[in-house]
């Protein structure tokens, strides 16, 4: 079993936390994992990138080979579309949020970014802003994603929460509320 | 000491971990082999691999300054400092030291000094900061280590946050010291430990190359038990820590004398295994490039039949075993990531005839970091495609200052300040404010190196080039930018200083500045700037036009002035609320 995510996003969308969410649910589970992150310059608004292999055999490389991620989880729909070559064009399922950040000049028409996200063969494109907010917490759209994601990976729900409440533990008991209720509407968002 | 294969243990359950190991009697290196089947196993980054490999070989002291990506070593070796203090670092009993410093050279020196008290002693930086240390670095290599010096240097290839991408096994050959280069954050804690008692062994300091993607990917990581702390003890003789010319001269003979026997060390080292079972292509990897030829060996011998290999992760350069890999393969390809280090050495140490493939001959990209995918193609394995944007390209997505950050209305004022003039020069430095070179701010000419910013408008004002402006934050002018405003105050140089005071190393996610803000000012009028030259302001909109106004009559002065633009760093502020 292999399964490869790359988790992208623009610096200080919380992509690191949700990588270590996911690594500790499949860990858990028995499960080798290896992550690779990015830090430093371009965390200030910059693209961010983590890769996130799980594996029942210890992963070799640190970062994905082009073709092979599983998983696209994107909290942005343009950086979605950057990381396309990594995805196995066959079985690999972008999950991104919709909500488009734009933080450059050059940034090209929403319209254009989600016809070609729309144009994907597996894909689950949600609000998840909206739907955080729906679930009290709008900061927690990223763990909405991941609940968006959940049934797609090798991984139960049960591990998922249980890793959410040892993440965010020392953050007291409404943090962790308010993202596994995020979760969970990540979850009936794509069921 | 072997990489352990630890595949078929039994996973350690979050209950069981971590393990209370304080009744443990101290162990030697003979028999912690025996341990560590036992021990804890959590995934780390290769930072904090080697941050608690140096804490479980008995570190003593600690010194670094921050630099991405080896920030994370000094900030878990300080998270470190905490849990042992409230007795939760298992097994940990001595209290050890570590600590942030001004800069590279000053953080190299205080290593120097923890080892001739005896203790085990780290210093950590990136590739550039052992530029700045290189003075001490080099000259401690004559010195007759006393407790073991391990020098960990993180190398940026691909400068994902640098201005170069220096591969400092370079470095550690000019100084004729042993360096290892772990493959992943386990070796990376083993080698940790290793360098210690290898550097005891041999009195040498010891060099730990790593790179981007190792100091911050994580994986699994099997630890043992720690090591006690040796006690205060100098060096029976300190004749060897005078390097006075007689000194030197005795010591670099005794330095190159050691080389034939480090040598024969690395051609047995366990970190150099050699396996000859192909006879076609033979295989040198070195360091993380092994992950990435193992992402590919599976599939390149089920299509090419066996390959021969030999792996680097400990030098000076194995010559026996590079010889015999030689002998037994038609051509040799060199999967390294950084310089062609490996590969240059190997045509000195090698007859010439079989085709040597690489960094220099175009197998290999000679810039960037290395991937999985091109090492496949080096390997000349089928390429692999994911899926393909149709229209758009997207955009890259430059990094920028915070949302609200104090830059950039400094910037603001600063370029209003200027706008007058038809000719000036803005010379910056490095950290943040660097990405004032960008849209919409526009604002720098140059930033090269830790300090420049200051020597630099110095060096153009003084021959002639007016108004010259100095950028720089508070934490690189303690770093190297204080001896530059020495000199224009010396040569009372017509320039201005602007000192971004955000009281933080921003760059490298808000690590404390040496001094205080509070200390600036006096630091200021003691090198000798003219109290009425030092304008200390708030560096904020609400305050342009003000800004501006002053600004503009220090650019005028006749000699140095300085202004100090204060206003706190936002992710310190984050930081600081979080904590
Ligand atoms: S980290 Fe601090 S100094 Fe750097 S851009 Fe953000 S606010 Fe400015």
């Amino acid at each position: 079993m292999k399964y490869d995510i790359v988790l992208c996003g623009v610096g200080g969308q919380g992509g690191i936390s949700v990588s270590v969410v996911i690594a500790r649910a499949a860990m858990a589970e028995g499960l080798r994992v290896k992550q690779s992150e990015v830090h430093g310059m371009s965390q200030r608004g910059g693209e961010v990138l983590a890769h996130l292999r799980l594996s029942d055999k210890e992963p070799a490389s640190p970062t994905i080979p082009l073709g092979s991620a599983s998983l696209i989880l994107s909290f942005e729909p343009l950086e979605a579309l950057r990381y396309l070559p990594w995805l196995n064009a066959e079985k690999g399922v972008v999950v991104s949020a919709t909500t488009p950040l734009k933080n450059m000049g050059t940034y090209p028409e929403t319209e254009k970014v989600m016809s070609e996200l729309s144009a994907l063969p597996n894909k689950i494109l949600l609000d998840a802003d909206a739907i955080a907010r729906e679930a009290g917490n709008a900061k927690a759209g990223n763990m909405v994603l991941v609940g968006a994601a959940a049934k797609l990976m090798p991984i139960k729900p049960e591990s998922i929460e249980k890793a959410i409440r040892e993440l965010f533990a020392r953050k007291g008991e409404q943090v962790v509320e308010a993202n596994l209720k995020a979760f969970e509407y990540g979850r009936k968002a794509n069921s | 000491m072997r990489p352990l294969d630890a595949s078929g243990l039994p996973d350690v359950m979050d209950d069981d971990w971590p393990l209370d190991v304080s009744g443990l009697p101290d162990i030697t290196d003979d028999d912690f082999s025996q341990w560590r089947a036992r021990m804890a196993r959590e995934t780390m980054m290769g930072d904090e691999a080697i941050a608690l490999g140096a804490v479980h070989a008995g570190l003593g002291g600690a010194f670094a300054y921050p630099g991405t990506p080896s920030t994370e070593i000094m900030e878990t070796l300080q998270e470190f400092v905490k849990r042992q203090a409230e007795g939760k670092l298992d097994g940990v009993k001595n209290a050890f030291t570590a600590q942030w410093c001004a800069n590279e050279k000053t953080a190299y020196e205080s290593a120097l000094g923890s080892s001739f008290a005896g203790k085990r002693s780290m210093v950590s930086m990136k590739h550039v900061g052992l530029n700045v240390a290189a003075d001490p670095f080099i000259n401690s290599a004559l010195i007759r280590i006393n407790g073991g010096l391990v020098v960990v240097v993180a190398d940026d290839p691909g400068m994902h946050s640098s201005q170069d991408e220096q591969d400092s096994r370079w470095l550690a050959d000019f100084a004729r010291v042993p360096c290892f280069e772990p493959a992943d954050p386990q070796q990376a804690y083993d080698m940790t430990r290793e360098a210690f008692e290898l550097s005891e062994k041999i009195e040498a300091p010891v060099m730990i190359r790593i790179t981007t993607r190792l100091a911050h990917s994580r994986s699994l990581v099997e630890t043992s038990a720690a090591k006690a702390q040796g006690a205060i003890q100098k060096p029976k003789v300190t004749k060897d820590w005078i390097l006075m010319p007689a000194n030197a001269r005795r010591r670099w003979h005794e330095v190159l004398g050691k080389q034939p026997e480090l040598q024969a060390m690395s051609s047995s080292s366990s970190w150099n295994p050699l396996s000859l079972k192909g006879e076609k292509l033979g295989v040198i990897t070195t360091g993380l490039a092994r992950q990435y030829w193992l992402e590919n060996a599976d599939e390149y011998a089920a299509a090419k039949g066996e390959i021969a290999h030999l792996h680097i992760g400990f030098y000076p350069m194995p010559e026996a075993s590079i010889r015999k890999l030689y002998d037994a393969c038609d051509e040799i390809l060199v999967i390294e990531e950084g310089y062609p280090y490996v590969e240059r050495q190997l045509r000195g140490i090698v007859a010439p005839g079989k085709k040597i493939m690489g960094k220099e001959t175009g197998e290999i990209p000679y810039e960037g970091e290395l991937s999985p995918d091109l090492v496949r193609k080096a390997l000349g394995l089928p390429e692999r495609k994911g899926l393909a944007v149709k229209e758009l390209s997207p955009p890259g997505r430059p990094p920028q200052l915070c949302m609200g950050c104090p830059h950039a209305d400094s910037y603001g004022a600063l370029k209003e300040a200027l706008k007058d003039y038809s000719q000036h020069a803005v010379l910056s430095d490095i950290g943040c404010y660097t990405l004032g070179a960008l849209p919409p701010y526009n604002a720098i000419e140059a930033t090269v190196d830790m300090g420049a910013s200051i020597g630099m408008a110095r060096g153009a004002a003084s021959v002639g080039l007016r108004p010259t402006v100095a950028v720089i934050g508070d934490s690189t002018f303690y770093h190297s930018g204080l001896s530059n405003l020495i000199d224009a105050v010396s040569h009372n140089t017509n320039m201005t200083v602007l000192i971004l005071d955000n009281d933080t190393t921003g760059m490298t996610g808000a690590q404390p500045t040496i001094l205080p803000s509070s200390r600036l000012e006096p630091v200021l009028k003691g090198v000798g700037v003219h109290p009425d030259h030092i304008k200390v302001i708030r560096a904020h909109k609400n305050e342009h036009e003000k800004n501006v106004a002053i600004i503009k009559a220090e650019l005028a002065h006749e000699g140095p002035s300085v202004v100090v633009m204060v206003r706190e760093c936002l992710e310190a502020l984050k930081k600081a609320r979080k904590a």
